[in-house]
């Protein structure tokens, strides 16, 4: 039991933040998919001041080994987990998410942070594609 | 006149202000005046991270913004004047009468701030700050995203 915890509390945990309320969508989906929100965790910068958003990253990540996954490139989002994170080898940064990239994201949690990253941009850049029928 | 937007923003370049303003102005200079980040090398690289494909993004202090504003308004290209606070706006506005019209698009909470629109929280020192800007001849209103209504300062301050 104590051994399985361990295991647990070492994988990765990921933070998706967004403009309004599309970071905990994005949870909500995973969790109707995979029928587990794997960890995920939800910041929105609605609201939020510069140093607000940068609080509510810090809070969200902690301490420990993660993903963080924001919205776009040049946000305000990107912004304070960038100022927040920039000293850490421990957190990954992934601009541009999508449900794909969370949904590997959320069964590869073992990896190291920029392992985990690289396989989800992969399935993100795998996943978007013009379909014929 | 090139300057096509002043704009107060503690966010500074940002979605609402790229995908946004940035588009529906069709700017192309974004020109960022702040005396602390023109001082700081990596927050300069931040914010370029925002700047779309062809449009040119240029740090100054206060006072080089003064110095150059002149030359910018006379040019061809659409700018945008991005400031993150009230007494930046105001420095910058008691250096120059070029500026006929700032925007105020989003201060956030904190620093003895109360709310006065949604997007906007001001302290009553930064309520004062604006109303001086406007007795100088300057139009000031609020509006965060370019489909919305401006709301002139009597309204808010």
């Amino acid at each position: 039991m104590s051994t399985s915890l361990r295991i647990l509390s070492d994988m990765l945990k990921g933070v998706i933040v967004s403009h309004a309320t599309l970071a905990g969508a994005l949870v909500a989906a995973v969790k109707e998919i995979t029928g587990d929100d794997g960890e995920l965790a939800a910041v929105s910068n609605t609201g939020e001041s510069p140093e607000g958003l940068c609080a509510a990253v810090r809070a969200a990540v902690g301490s420990e080994p993660a993903v963080v996954f924001v919205d776009m490139p040049g946000s305000s989002c990107l912004h304070a987990t960038l100022r927040e994170f920039r000293a850490r080898d421990d957190v990954a940064i992934v601009a541009g998410v999508n449900l794909a990239m969370l949904l590997d994201f959320v069964f590869h949690r073992e990896l190291t942070p920029e392992e985990a990253a690289a396989r989800a941009i992969s399935a993100a850049e795998r996943s978007i594609r013009t379909v014929h029928v | 006149m090139s300057i096509v937007l002043t704009r107060i923003d503690d966010r500074l370049i940002h979605g609402q202000v790229v995908v946004g303003w940035v588009q529906a102005l069709n700017a192309k200079r974004i020109v960022l005046i702040d005396d602390e980040v023109r001082g700081n090398k990596w927050e300069q690289d931040l914010y370029a991270l925002g700047v779309p494909g062809g449009v040119e993004v240029v740090f100054m202090s206060v006072s080089e913004a003064i110095e150059a504003v002149t030359e910018m308004n006379g040019d061809a290209i659409r700018t945008v004047f991005l400031i993150a606070n009230v007494e930046t706006a105001r420095r910058l506005c008691d250096g120059t009468d070029i500026i006929t019209h700032v925007n105020v698009g989003g201060l956030h909470d904190g620093n003895g701030r109360s709310e006065r629109l949604s997007y906007v929280y001001l302290s009553d020192d930064e309520a004062a700050l604006l109303l001086q800007i406007r007795d100088g001849g300057v139009e000031v209103t609020a509006q965060d995203v370019p489909t919305a209504k401006a709301v002139a300062l009597e309204h808010w301050a």
